[in-house]
């Protein structure tokens, strides 16, 4: 037998003796299959009964009560049970309406509609393997063969050893961060500050979920989000680009057909100088 | 018999055909495939046996055993955030590769060089590495293009995207750490442009710029610090955001749309 607490069998068997009127050692002994299970003589003969061939629909509590036969029978099962500490006499509370002697009662009444809502309509799915798997493995492939096939052909920079006593001259961030510093090359640092614009902006990023209340995902009706995030890109890449090609010394214009390009991240293999 | 062409599809539903029996009825093999695995024998191609695919498999904590229709065409998602999980991958290989002949202290230019010069594919992983680090980068930023554009970020899945906004900022400080380990003259002035906007952070800027340096300038100290946060407290950070940010996926009712 598998392991069930004590205390949900000791629950259990509480019922069951309230159900059957026997003792609750009977009760539990007999779930342990110590001793034969109380049985109930007969079926309660409801089906047999049959009271009444529904014609005008009477109220249910009125068939219950003509089938009063079923109930006296339960009433006695426990009596022919022979182990001890059987309780003949019938619990009160068991016996809640003796005049009709129910069998059933109503707990009640459900309304004939789903249990379950749905709350979403189907959709259409398909299998993950192989209509998934398949695409992501071959995307995930040609990405490996690229890296490896761009690896052979670009060295990755590598300058001379580090040393803090020659500063190269512009001294530029990783590309990802210089429209960042071309941004940051308009005001002085000491005054506008850096790091609280960068917070702000983060946080405004985090936010844009909460802030765009428009639930549509149509492109059509959200034209405005589509226009400022457009916007937000060609301004990063505008800047970005000024950053990576088109400053030098002294962070001054230069055009990289003329003066060159101080890029360092990815073209120390073409290096103007 | 044996000249037939395998048909290419046929062999998508028994990836293992080339395989011999034997091979596949030995109790290891079948001991390794789970019931359900196109690897193992006699699988055939039902709509159980591709239910069965995933959910008996690692990757059933990934992927649902359905998804929607228009999600899987290439067109919607470009695979844009798988490639960005999947770049990250290569990156811990090449990573934990090149671990093997980097030390962060004065050593290190010296290791770079000789990794590029007298180490079988050194530089062929060195490259990989770095490229893979500048591929990751475009490759987030355009899928947080891609999830804007779809609107993916309305509701249920607002919080995802602030996830997601964690995993950029976490993609560019691990790019960012990983920026100074050649220490050549590339590596330190970068970062300590990067450590002087810091530094103009009002109030507390110095004490920030001395904590990311762990003194006033980029020195071997600053070298340590920042090889630890690169191989691994950011990656730590990285993977369990990764993974609350998959898991809301799914979470989220799978991929938004169709538009
Ligand atoms: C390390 C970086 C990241 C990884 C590995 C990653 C991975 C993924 C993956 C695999 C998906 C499934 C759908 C797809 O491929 O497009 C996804 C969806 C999503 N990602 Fe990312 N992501 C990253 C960064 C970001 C960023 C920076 C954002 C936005 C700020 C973001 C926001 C979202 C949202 C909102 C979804 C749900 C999209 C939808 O339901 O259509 N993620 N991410």
């Amino acid at each position: 037998m598998v392991d069930i607490p004590e205390h949900l069998l000791i629950k259990t068997a509480e019922a069951r003796a309230k159900a059957l009127g026997i003792s609750v050692e009977q009760a539990l002994a007999e779930m342990k299959g110590e001793v034969e299970p109380t049985t109930i003589s007969k079926e309660p003969e409801v089906i047999d009964v049959k009271p009444i061939e529904v014609k005008e629909a009477p109220a249910p509590a009125a068939e219950v009560k003509e089938a009063p036969a079923p109930a006296a029978e339960v009433k006695e099962a426990p009596a022919p049970a022979p182990a001890a500490g059987v309780k003949t006499d019938v619990p009160a509370e068991v016996d809640f309406a003796p005049e009709t002697r129910v069998t059933q009662r109503l707990l009640t009444v459900v309304k004939a509609k789903p249990i379950q809502k749905p709350t979403s309509e189907p959709v259409d799915k398909v299998n993950t393997w192989p209509h998934l798997m398949l695409p992501e493995f071959i995307s995930l492939m040609a990405m490996t063969a690229f890296l490896i096939f761009i690896s052979a052909i670009l060295q990755a920079p590598l300058l001379e050893e580090a040393n803090p006593n020659i500063t190269p001259n512009p001294a530029k961030a990783p590309w990802y961060f210089l429209g960042l510093q071309e941004l940051l090359s308009y005001w002085d640092p000491q005054i506008a500050g850096v790091m609280i614009p960068l917070i702000i902006g983060v946080a405004a990023f985090m936010a844009i979920p909460y802030i765009d209340r428009n639930k549509d995902n149509k492109p059509s009706k959200r034209k405005y989000a589509i226009m400022l995030w457009t916007f937000f890109l060609a301004g990063a890449g505008t800047l970005s680009l000024i950053g990576i090609l088109f400053r030098g010394p002294g962070w001054n214009w230069t055009y990289p057909w003329i003066d060159g390009v101080w890029f360092d991240d990815l073209l120390d293999w073409v290096h103007f100088e | 018999m044996k000249n037939e062409k395998i048909k290419f599809r046929d062999r998508v539903k028994d990836i293992s055909a080339g395989l011999g029996d034997s091979l596949k009825e030995s109790s290891l093999w079948g001991s390794i495939f789970r019931p359900g695995s196109p690897f193992r024998k006699g699988y055939s191609d039902s709509p159980r046996n591709r239910s069965y695919v995933v959910m008996n498999n690692v990757l059933y904590h990934l992927h649902p055993v359905k998804v929607k229709r228009h999600a899987v065409r290439l067109s919607y998602t470009l695979c844009l955030g798988g490639l960005s999980f999947f770049t990250f991958i290569v990156l811990t290989i090449t990573g934990i590769w090149l671990m093997f002949y980097f030390r962060p202290t004065e050593m290190a230019y010296v290791d770079i060089q000789s990794l590029q010069t007298s180490i079988a594919f050194g530089s062929l992983v060195r490259n990989m590495h770095r490229w893979a680090a500048h591929i990751m980068v475009i490759v987030v930023f355009l899928h947080m293009s891609r999830v804007f554009y779809h609107g993916a970020y309305k509701a249920p899945r607002e919080f995802n995207w602030v996830i997601g906004v964690i995993l950029l900022l976490l993609t560019l400080l691990l790019s960012f750490t990983g920026y100074l380990l050649p220490w050549d003259q590339l590596a330190i002035w970068a970062v300590t442009v990067g450590g002087n906007m810091a530094s103009y952070t009002p109030v507390i800027g110095a004490q920030v710029k001395f904590a990311l340096f762990a003194g006033l300038e980029a020195t071997e100290a600053t070298l340590l610090r920042f090889y630890v946060l690169h191989v691994l407290f950011l990656p730590f950070i990285i993977v369990i955001f990764m993974a609350i940010h998959f898991w809301r996926v799914r979470k989220d009712g799978g991929i938004s749309g169709p538009l």
